[in-house]
């Protein structure tokens, strides 16, 4: 622990509750981008950080007409997010903080903010290129203060100033390359937020306080790992690598790659060279403006598929696999079960997704699930990482006692027990 | 006395040079049924732009006249050079009405001013999207709003099938096919076309459609000037 912080106090409900409204506006923010890049109304509104020339809180609602409409949404409900986690942030360096550090993390925190409010282009790109910095130094921090979320709220602040700074420059620069970037921090800020959300409940922390006094640190981690032991940080970084995959074909602009399912173009694998790629675009009938597709993009379209069944057979296989563990009760066999319930429904709507010519809501339903599939991984690494057995019992106890958190210093990696 | 020559002069090489051209015209026609045009929903579900069609809007890949003649054709000469570039000529009309980009396909010469308009009630966004950046083509985004001054456009290297597109109404895209000589043409709604002034000789024509010969699979033709010729093609509804 660090000699000028504090010790983390015992959970607070009400941080708790506005770390999960902060996740909740992250899924919100994810399902209006969606809902942009399914109606493909990415560069409605030409400029940034204005809207058609208009300080953007000042756009008259009377212009948000069509495309504009999602776009500008989009952004407000971003500047929404950003203010949350610029909150948060704040909050959580002040309850583990004290003196002059803690005036000098919320300062630090406050001077950023104000160069954002300044809506200068230079600083914008300043801050962004300092962001990445602050992202890999904060995730250090927090390897160094197991059991404290005030690095990982500035992880999340900085995080939140590049996601925003990557949204502009994808307009101004009309890069679709920024967008699948863009895409991918949207999904990892989701994880994020949910992650936080989860570390700042009573339920989180009352589980340590079970570890700490009540089970055998070994007996512990071995009940709680599923077999084998990567299955779970292997499936989540598949997933992961699938919402890449995902953002890529979306921000390609050009529609459904193959337009129909279970076969692709009538076959099990089909034809990618340039002639019957031009066959394809000849007979497609486009209504939106999308761009031609590519044999690259037919490509991506089949690896997307491949990689959902994979995805599908590893989660059932983590669901079976947790039932193995010695309690069945036990909040991994639970949530294992749930995310394979998610997944199967996530390609239910990939398929829908085709069958229904990419239909702007079914579409932005499959971003949403794929989002929430992630956070949910990430979360049961967590859980399991954490190497504790679930016993309602004994948590009871913890709880209605009120235990203060108190965290160990810890050689062993993010919050595996010691 | 020297200006008087220098006309004369002028006036006899155009002459000359007319004497030595002719036009090339013709007919695309249509074989085979195309599949029909889709109904676009999302310009009638539009607030602003659904008060602008009473009927219904589809899609408009193939424009069939009298006797299966086919609109929206692209043709030029293979290889030609010659008469500068576009600058000078006249400027082409690009215009947006009741939400839609007219005409849907145009040809321009390189450097050729394409000057976009705005006819509508609602604001639009102007977005060309190249393909042939790298040769110069610059993709660009400018906002147009309702009653705002028309916007120019102009394109330094020889691109077929151009896009334009709106972003604020997604459906609206137009095609601009730009040359680096001017030897081209678009065929009417009755698939009629006309090259003017091609210097005698032999060439090559490619045909473009969007639909019928693409980008991938143009239909080429030969043809030798001398005077004025005709050169009809028939292009495969796929």
């Amino acid at each position: 622990m660090s000699r000028k912080s504090v010790r983390a106090p015992a959970a607070d409900p009400w941080l708790h509750q506005f770390a999960v409204l902060t996740a909740l506006a992250t899924l919100g923010l994810i399902v209006i981008g969606g809902l942009v890049t399914s109606h493909g109304v990415g560069m409605a509104v030409p400029d940034w950080p204005n809207t058609y020339g208009y300080n953007m809180f000042l756009f008259p609602i009377s212009k948000w007409v069509g495309g504009i409409f999602y776009e500008h949404s989009h952004r407000l409900m971003a500047t929404f997010v950003g203010l949350l986690t610029t909150a948060l942030a704040l909050w959580l360096w002040a309850r583990e903080t004290k003196g002059k550090y803690r005036l000098l993390g919320i300062g630090a925190i406050l001077f950023v903010f104000a160069l954002m409010g300044a809506r200068v282009f230079p600083v914008y790109m300043t801050l962004a290129c300092a962001a990445p910095l602050a992202i890999g130094f904060s995730f250090y921090k927090v390897r160094q203060t197991p059991g404290q979320l005030r690095w990982l709220g500035i992880v999340a602040f900085a995080a939140v100033i590049l996601q925003g700074v990557l949204g502009g420059l994808r307009v101004v620069w009309l890069k679709d390359e920024i967008g699948v970037i863009h895409a991918t921090l949207a999904q990892l800020f989701f994880s994020l937020m949910c992650a936080t959300a989860l570390m700042t409940g009573k339920w989180w922390q009352s589980w340590r306080s079970v570890d700490d006094g009540h089970q055998d640190n070994d007996a512990a981690q071995n009940q709680a790992w599923l077999r084998p032991r990567w299955l779970l940080p292997a499936t989540t970084l598949l997933l992961l690598v699938q919402l890449v995959l995902g953002a890529a074909m979306r921000h390609q602009h050009a529609g459904l790659a193959i337009p129909d399912f279970p076969l692709a173009y009538g076959k099990v694998w089909p034809a990618m060279d340039s002639v019957s790629v031009g066959q394809y675009n000849q007979q497609r009938v486009e209504i939106t403006a999308w761009k031609p597709i590519t044999g690259l993009q037919v490509g991506l379209q089949m690896v997307h598929r491949l990689m959902a069944l994979l995805i599908c057979i590893a989660i059932g296989f983590c669901a079976w696999s947790a039932r193995q563990l010695p309690d069945r009760k036990n909040p991994i066999a639970r949530l294992t079960l749930f995310w394979f319930g998610l997944i199967v429904t996530q390609a239910f709507l990939g398929a829908v997704t085709i069958w229904s010519n990419k239909a702007a809501d079914i579409a932005t339903a499959h971003v949403l699930i794929g989002a929430v599939s992630l956070a949910l991984g990430i979360i049961i690494n967590m859980i399991s990482f954490r190497g504790a057995v679930w016993s309602p019992k004994i948590a009871a106890q913890n709880l209605s006692s009120s235990s203060t958190f108190s965290p160990r210093p810890s050689a062993a990696p993010g919050y595996s027990l010691q | 006395m020297k200006i008087a020559i220098s006309v004369l002069v002028t006036v006899g090489v155009a002459l000359m040079q007319n004497a030595n051209a002719g036009d090339i015209s013709g007919t695309v026609t249509l074989k085979g049924t195309p599949p029909p045009e889709q109904p676009n929903t999302m310009i009638k579900a539009d607030a602003t732009c659904g008060k602008l069609h009473p009927e219904p809007v589809t899609t408009h890949f193939y424009v069939v006249g009298e006797n299966k003649g086919l609109g929206d054709v692209f043709i030029m000469l293979k290889g030609a050079t010659g008469k500068g570039d576009g600058a000078s000529a006249p400027p082409v009309v690009l215009d947006q009405k009741g939400c839609e980009y007219k005409p849907y396909i145009f040809a321009v010469q390189t450097n050729q001013k394409i000057v976009v308009k705005n006819s509508d009630p609602v604001m639009h966004n102007v977005h060309p999207v190249p393909a042939q950046t790298a040769a110069g083509n610059k993709e660009v985004n400018q906002a147009q709003m309702q009653g705002a001054p028309d916007l120019t456009f102009s394109f330094p290297a020889p691109e077929v099938f151009l896009k334009f597109t709106c972003n604020v109404h997604p459906w609206m895209f137009a095609y601009a096919c730009v040359v680096g000589h001017p030897y081209f043409a678009v065929t009417d709604k009755d698939g009629k076309y006309t090259i003017k002034n091609v210097p005698d000789g032999k060439y090559t024509i490619e045909v473009y459609h969007r639909k019928a010969a693409p980008l991938s699979a143009p239909m080429t033709g030969e043809v030798s000037v001398s005077g004025n010729v005709t050169k009809d093609f028939t292009l495969e509804a796929k």
